[in-house]
């Protein structure tokens, strides 16, 4: 029997899985210890275990164990990175090469140290799939540029950037890489050394690990890579990051990249074929359907539909149980659609009319069918009632018409 | 977000979809908004020579309160003489579907979907006045 409400929305989160959550419990009561304590059991013990969650984690990203670092997450990873390079080498320049599409942790870094004055930064554009072109971030190099920063895999569009093209670019120029991984850690193959990334972000809570626990990996070699601290204390964390550490949280994470190492390649051939499904499913039912993203270089959970005729918010009330979210930004003050929609190019009114489906290590076929079942006789209930559609059906061109607004 | 269970009734079971003729001499068609903005409604009114509403149409793109506040609208005219539909306001439709703030636009369009209809059926019959009378010159020397 299926279990409703269906979840269907692991771009935004996913559940502890139950091995991580086995391997936490023992952090909180037995042993609780702080890891800083130097002198007594209590204080090794939760050393050890953070010890093997640098491993853990490290394994999974090609990186070496020294060389992450624990935040308490991505937003504050993005943070330390991209604020703390620019404060720390101010005296060799002030440029970040960025994208239109980036988390807005990412883009609000970047603003934050425009308005104060801090930085420049020039925001590239995307192609119709989402994806950054490496030549274009060669041609925004200055001789001020100290950051690149993008993303691996986007969060919306599943879309997956060429970040090895664009770490050679940078190693060859001499600029310092920051990569927001969060979406791609643990679904597709990540080795930050080889792809010449200098610094990365991560978050446990997209890799079925606890919120509130994250990490940035930066390089320790070829170049050692400073950062202005962004949190002044004890010292934790090389003096990159003081706060006591977050044990359980720690050893959730590694454990969850441990998990993810070894099912990666079965798990991502499973989503790839309930995503298949599901996209096959939807186009058998529905006409005027577009996919958003990249048809190949794309996050294997990860499908963005814009249903055309439809209002986005208004499907997600009709299908009211499945927990799916839309780039139709009616929920906000506004009024604007996804921005990383828009940047694809496409009208504003199907950005209006997308639905992101973000399949996950718990979803089944079972659900994969009823979620392509309802969600197609929603968009036929509501495009019977939606004027665009009788409009299109009639042969009128909506683009020709004076819209009074 | 939480939507009242009045939106969400009109949104489950909206009143009067659908579309008249647009050929119908005594109707009214009413369009709204624009789809880049999210929204676009249209109402259509079928008006006696009276001026009274007897019946009415939607059809609407949007979010669910834009559903929810044409579904009304077109409850809420059913009935009323023109003179008077058109004073309706936007805030008698957030107070029955109890709109939130953000959703405020949504009654601010049905109201103006009220009011274009309307004109339309005016321009209309205006149209029609005169093109009967332009006709008949046309039949005396004929």
């Amino acid at each position: 029997m299926l279990k409703k409400p269906v979840y269907m929305d692991n771009h935004a989160t996913t559940r502890v899985d139950s091995r991580v959550l086995d391997a936490m419990v023992p952090y909180f009561i037995e042993k609780f210890g702080n890891a800083a304590s130097r002198n007594h059991s209590f204080g090794w013990e939760a050393e050890e275990a953070v010890d093997r969650s640098r491993n853990q984690i490290a394994a999974l990203i090609g990186a070496k164990s020294k060389e992450i670092i624990f935040t308490s997450g991505a937003t504050e990873s993005d943070n330390l990175a991209i604020k703390g390079v620019v404060e720390f080498y101010k005296d060799k320049g002030n440029h970040i090469i960025s994208c239109v599409t980036e988390h807005k942790a990412v883009l609000d870094s970047c603003r934050a140290l425009e308005r104060a004055g801090k930085a420049t930064v020039t925001y590239l554009p995307v192609d119709k799939y989402g994806m950054v072109d490496p030549d274009a971030v060669r041609r925004a190099i200055t001789d001020n540029t100290v950051l690149i920063t993008i993303m691996w895999a986007n969060n919306e569009i599943g879309t997956i950037h060429p970040i090895a093209e664009i770490g050679r670019i940078a190693k060859e120029k001499g600029i310092i890489f920051h990569c927001d991984a969060v979406q791609a850690i643990g679904k597709v193959p990540v080795d930050f050394e080889k792809a010449g990334v200098d610094l990365a972000s991560i978050t446990a809570h997209k890799i079925y690990g606890p919120k509130g626990i994250g990490a940035i990996y930066v390089r320790s070699k070829g170049p050692r890579v400073r950062l202005t601290p962004q949190m002044d204390g004890g010292g934790h964390e090389r003096g990159m990051r003081s706060g006591t550490l977050n044990v359980p949280g720690i050893v959730g994470l590694g454990a969850a990249c441990e998990i993810a190492g070894m099912e990666m390649p079965e798990e991502a051939r499973r989503l790839i074929q309930l995503r298949s499904q599901l996209q096959a499913g939807l186009f058998e039912r529905l006409d005027e359907i577009y996919v958003n993203g990249h048809p190949t270089e794309r996050l294997p959970g990860n499908l963005n539909v814009s249903f055309a005729y439809v209002e986005g918010e208004s499907l997600l009330m009709g299908i009211n149980d499945i927990a799916v979210s839309s780039g139709s930004a009616c929920t906000s003050a506004t009024l604007e659609p996804s921005y990383v929609i828009r940047a694809l190019g496409i009208d504003d009114e199907l950005a209006h009319s997308s639905i992101r489906f973000g399949l996950g290590r718990f979803n089944t076929l079972e659900e994969v069918d009823y979620v392509t079942d309802r969600v197609s006789k929603e968009v036929k209930r509501l495009r019977e009632m939606s004027p665009l559609y009788e409009m299109a059906k009639e042969g009128i061109d909506l683009k020709s018409v004076n819209w009074k607004s | 977000m939480a939507y009242s269970d009045k939106v969400i009734e009109h949104y489950n079971n909206p009143r009067n979809v659908g579309s008249f003729a647009k050929d119908e001499p005594n109707v009214g068609t009413g369009v709204v908004g624009a789809p880049e903005c999210g929204d676009v409604m249209k109402l259509q009114l079928k008006i006696g020579d009276d001026g009274v509403i007897e019946d009415a149409r939607f059809k609407t793109f949007g979010c669910g309160s834009a559903i929810a506040s044409s579904s009304y609208v077109t409850e809420l005219v059913k009935g009323k003489h023109i003179d008077e539909a058109i004073t309706i306001k936007n805030t008698v439709i957030v107070k029955e579907l109890n709109l939130p703030p953000v959703k405020i636009h949504c009654s601010v369009l049905a109201e103006d979907a009220i009011k274009a209809a309307i004109a339309d059926w005016r321009k209309r019959k205006a149209d029609h006045a005169a093109s009967s009378e332009e006709q008949l010159p046309k039949s005396k020397e004929a």
